[in-house]
């Protein structure tokens, strides 16, 4: 039981950052049809942010997060405005080509400057893991679901509850209707995308400290991230935010009671699943974001 | 023409989540005849087509043709039973010619094997395609287009493509959604021609259209849709004059207005637009 | 047969390459693999060029190939689930080569049948969740695969006529020869598959889905005979590159051969015969020709830059980006000049 209630317990902290994967995703895929292979990368490049604030700057840990945040949304909102913008419109096999293309410039440039040797982020914490009982828990680990509910939520506070959030939900519904309407549609997309890129690097740049930081990471993280997303159901935030921890408990099952080397196929599985039951997605009332 | 209709559309009603886009639509079409299916925009007549041609499934009743029933067929089953449709919108392969277009329209009539193409067998079943495309071509108007791209013709005469595509399946029967939309007037009269030069091989009609005038001259039949429900049946004459046509169209008032002699141009040219 | 001369000259050139190169080991290496890479290039041409499906997993089939071919000429002896033991003992190479175009073929099956409840984008995902989830089995099977560690000593084939013997292709130019061989086979069934009446219907479905199925073009079994024509010649390849290498490891299926496939095709020409090919000899050789001049990772990045820059700049790709320029050239060089309106008395 007590291993039982440390795999729980491991799940929601893994699945807290997940969830951010997932809700960064399903915004971009959900308000703008486009199929993100630069998600890992964005990831990647989180992770590797924090590094660099923490060892090269200086920065406090708890000054690294916002930076590395704040790094995902301008690298987002440039890849919007050089990438995406010219080529609004086209189909979306050109769309999804530049993006893979862009995620293999990303990955690639990330290993040249830092080279492929695995890098450690020094952390504040006490190495001592808190004993609650039956199970153990690290302070890292705990701060990382601690930051990544908090962020969760004002997601959920940006999208429910702003005019902003409110001119995202609209262009979800009906782009057209919305443009007409007076929300500055182009303004939205960049956002969205800016957003939904600082998601992914606030999830690596959490992760990173917990594991190790190599530019291959983002590859994983990505197929991950489409996994979610189609859990939930395409712009479904409640959904890819669910998605994100019945990945991650999936993984930790799997990877305790089956094999764990088959730990990351638990993702893909579910996907394959999921598809060819319920294209939809577990939560299909995809007719609303938030 | 004999007692059994060649299409019977029966108790036929879609809905999507709550809307109501058909209910209960019953009707028969029989061998030989032009029938036309007309109504206000948003009546449901290319849902009707879309049910009639397996592309959407009919939340209650049938459709059969032919005595079969077309329930659960997929389309393309049901163009083998000798049912074919042309579209309102997109009614081409854009990026091929027009005689390609054709070849690829008539891909029923050529039945070689996969393993026959590849070894290079079929030289003279691809002739005689050829030569039936060539066929098919004329007698819709287009050889003169036959080597551009279809995607790169006017608008009417992507329709004609759509017609040549449409016969080049050998139906006995034909459904066809606005075939004259972005004709002009003596374009829809070449049209008329070929839509009764259609008629004389045996192939019967069903239209879906917008042009009065041109319903008006060329149907037997004519078959009025509103919200989804049939409002009225019959021949021409008959659909000019009813009310319930009448203000289905125009509204209340304009019905009234058909009442007194004054009012008859008005109402007439705005049915007719 | 006219239009089919720059395929014939290409051939010709081909051929006559190996003696061009004085033979020089390390040129005819790169040729044999850009060679192999670019078969499965040209089968995924035929699901992404032709019926327009985005199959992002065509690595899972190359891999396959290489695999069921290894380990039928090898043999194995594993234990399944239950307690089950399964021995096979050694095959000749040849019969390997079989056994991977019909499991690859019925892989394709599989996926062919599936595009019809998935489209699109999910598609794309559904297919490279395909390959990862192939790659990981092949990584972590280790009692069948040897994992990481690698198959090894794979034996290369041997073609043998009755009454003339067997030879072992054994030298680089016996392989580069085979290789073209069985490329030049599958360039002439694509060929001869596009021509045909299936052509016909995968691009009618390509170009208008709706409109195809209103001919009476079975959606489904077009798409499924492609896929499974599609994933049989990759697994072809697979093969050569099996018993080229004689070692395979589950690198074979990582994401990055797929995503230089898909630049040699769209980069090439998706949809065009010849496409798959300039762009397999582009950019297969490309890293070849770089390599000297800067580390893989700077390679990568130039292959993303291009694959990019061809979505703005050629988005049809080389072949027919080329093909529009001499037309260009031929229209232009054909109008005489005209006398403008306001001349005229």
């Amino acid at each position: 039981m007590p291993e039982f209630l440390q795999h729980l317990l491991n799940t929601l902290i893994l699945g807290g950052t997940y969830a951010l994967l997932g809700i960064g995703l399903t915004l971009i895929f959900g308000i703008m049809n486009v199929v993100n292979f630069t998600h890992g990368a964005l990831y990647t490049v989180g992770a590797y942010v924090m590094y660099l604030a923490v060892t090269a700057l200086g920065l406090s840990f708890f000054a690294a997060l916002p930076t590395a945040i704040l790094g995902g949304l301008l690298l987002g909102a440039i890849l919007d405005l050089v990438l995406l913008r010219p080529l609004r419109g086209a189909d979306m096999d050109t769309t999804m080509l530049v993006m893979i293309g862009a995620g293999i410039v990303l990955q690639s440039g990330t290993l040249w400057l830092f080279g492929g040797v695995a890098k450690s982020i020094p952390t504040p914490f006490p190495d001592a893991p808190l004993q609650l009982g039956p199970v153990s828990v690290s302070w890292l680990r705990l701060f990382v679901l601690g930051a990544a509910l908090v962020l969760i939520g004002l997601t959920y506070g940006l999208i429910n509850r702003t005019r902003l959030g409110l001119a995202m939900r609209a262009t979800f519904q009906d782009h057209d209707t919305a443009s007409l309407m007076g929300v500055n549609v182009r303004l939205i997309y960049t956002a969205t995308f800016a957003l939904g890129s600082s998601l992914a690097a606030a999830a690596g740049a959490l992760l990173g400290p917990v594991y190790v930081v190599f530019p291959q990471m983002g590859g994983m993280a990505e197929l991950k991230a489409f996994a979610i997303v189609i859990l939930g159901g395409l712009g479904n935030i409640t959904g890819a935010a669910i998605g994100g921890f019945i990945l991650a408990l999936a993984e930790e099952l799997g990877a305790g009671y089956i094999s764990s080397g088959y730990r990351d196929a638990m993702g893909f599985l579910i996907i394959i699943a999921v598809l060819v039951f319920k294209p939809t997605g577990l939560f299909a009332k995809a007719e609303r974001i938030g | 023409m004999s007692d059994t209709p060649i299409l019977s559309i029966e108790h036929v009603g879609v809905r999507f989540g709550g809307l109501v886009a058909i209910a209960d639509l019953h009707f028969d079409v029989h061998a030989g005849e032009i029938v036309s299916l007309i109504g206000p925009n948003g009546a449901g007549k290319t849902t009707a087509f879309n049910v009639m041609t397996g592309f959407l499934k009919p939340s209650q009743g049938q459709v059969r043709f032919r005595g079969t029933s077309l329930q659960g067929l997929q389309p393309h089953e049901i163009v083998r039973l000798g049912l074919g449709r042309t579209f309102q919108r997109t009614s081409v392969f854009p990026d091929d010619t027009v005689f390609d277009n054709v070849m690829i329209g008539l891909h029923r009539q050529g039945r070689a094997r996969v393993l026959d193409t590849l070894l290079g067998r079929d030289r003279a079943g691809e002739a005689r395609l050829r030569e039936r495309a060539r066929d098919l071509l004329d007698w819709v108007g287009l050889s003169g287009r036959a080597g551009e791209k279809a995607g790169a013709l006017a608008y009417g005469e992507q329709r004609l493509v759509g017609v040549a595509l449409a016969l080049a399946t050998e139906p006995a029967m034909l459904l066809l959604d606005e075939p004259v939309s972005g004709m002009n007037a003596s374009e829809t009269q070449v049209f008329v021609r070929l839509i009764r030069s259609i008629r004389d091989r045996g192939i019967t009609l069903l239209l879906v259209e917008h042009d009065m005038p041109m319903v008006m001259e060329v149907s037997d039949r004519i078959v009025v849709l509103n919200y989804g429900r049939l409002i009225a049946e019959g021949p021409p004459a008959a659909i000019r004059a009813d009310p319930a046509v009448i203000e289905a169209y125009l509204g209340h008032s304009s019905a009234a207005l058909h009442q007194d002699g004054a009012g008859r141009t008005a109402a007439t040219e705005t049915i007719d637009a | 047969m006219i239009r089919h001369i720059p395929a014939l000259a290409l051939l010709a050139a081909l051929a006559a390459l190996p003696f061009a190169l004085g033979q020089n080991p390390y040129l005819l290496n790169a040729l044999i693999t850009t060679g192999i890479v670019t078969i499965a290039a040209m089968s995924l041409n035929l699901l992404l060029g032709f019926t327009g499906q985005l199959s992002l997993g065509h690595i899972a089939f190359f891999g396959i190939g290489a695999y069921v071919s290894a380990l039928t000429s090898l043999g194995f002896d594993v234990e399944l689930v239950g307690g089950l033991r399964v021995v096979h003992e050694p095959w000749p190479p040849v019969v390997g080569f079989l056994l991977a175009v019909l499991a690859t073929a019925a892989c394709g099956y599989l996926v062919g049948r599936l595009s019809f409840r998935v489209r699109g984008a999910y598609f794309v995902i559904v297919t490279i969740s395909f390959a990862e989830v192939v790659r990981l089995v092949a990584l972590n099977w280790v009692e069948l695969t040897q994992g990481p560690l690698a198959l090894t000593g794979i034996p290369p084939f041997s073609l043998g006529l009755p009454g003339l013997g067997t030879t072992t292709l054994r030298t680089k130019l016996q392989n580069y020869y085979l290789v073209l061989v069985v490329g030049t086979l599958c360039y002439a069934l694509i060929a001869r598959l596009v021509a045909s009446r299936f052509g016909r219907a995968m691009r009618g479905l390509k170009e208008n889905e709706s409109l195809a199925l209103s001919v009476g073009i079975n959606a489904t079994r077009t798409l499924t005979v492609a896929a499974v024509i599609s994933a049989a010649m990759a697994g072809a390849a697979g093969s050569l590159y099996a018993h080229y290498l004689r070692i395979i490891d589950p690198d074979v299926f990582l994401f990055s051969t797929t995503v230089t496939m898909v630049i040699m095709v769209v980069g090439g020409g998706k949809g065009t015969l010849l496409g798959p090919i300039v762009g397999g000899l582009i950019f297969g050789l490309l890293p070849v020709a770089l390599r000297p001049v800067m580390v893989p990772e700077a390679q990568w990045m130039v292959f993303g830059l291009v694959l990019i820059a061809i979505q703005f700049v050629m988005p049809k790709g080389i072949v027919p980006g080329v093909a529009r320029l001499v037309t260009r050239r031929r229209a232009s060089a054909a109008t005489a000049p005209r006398i403008p309106m306001e001349v005229r008395p």
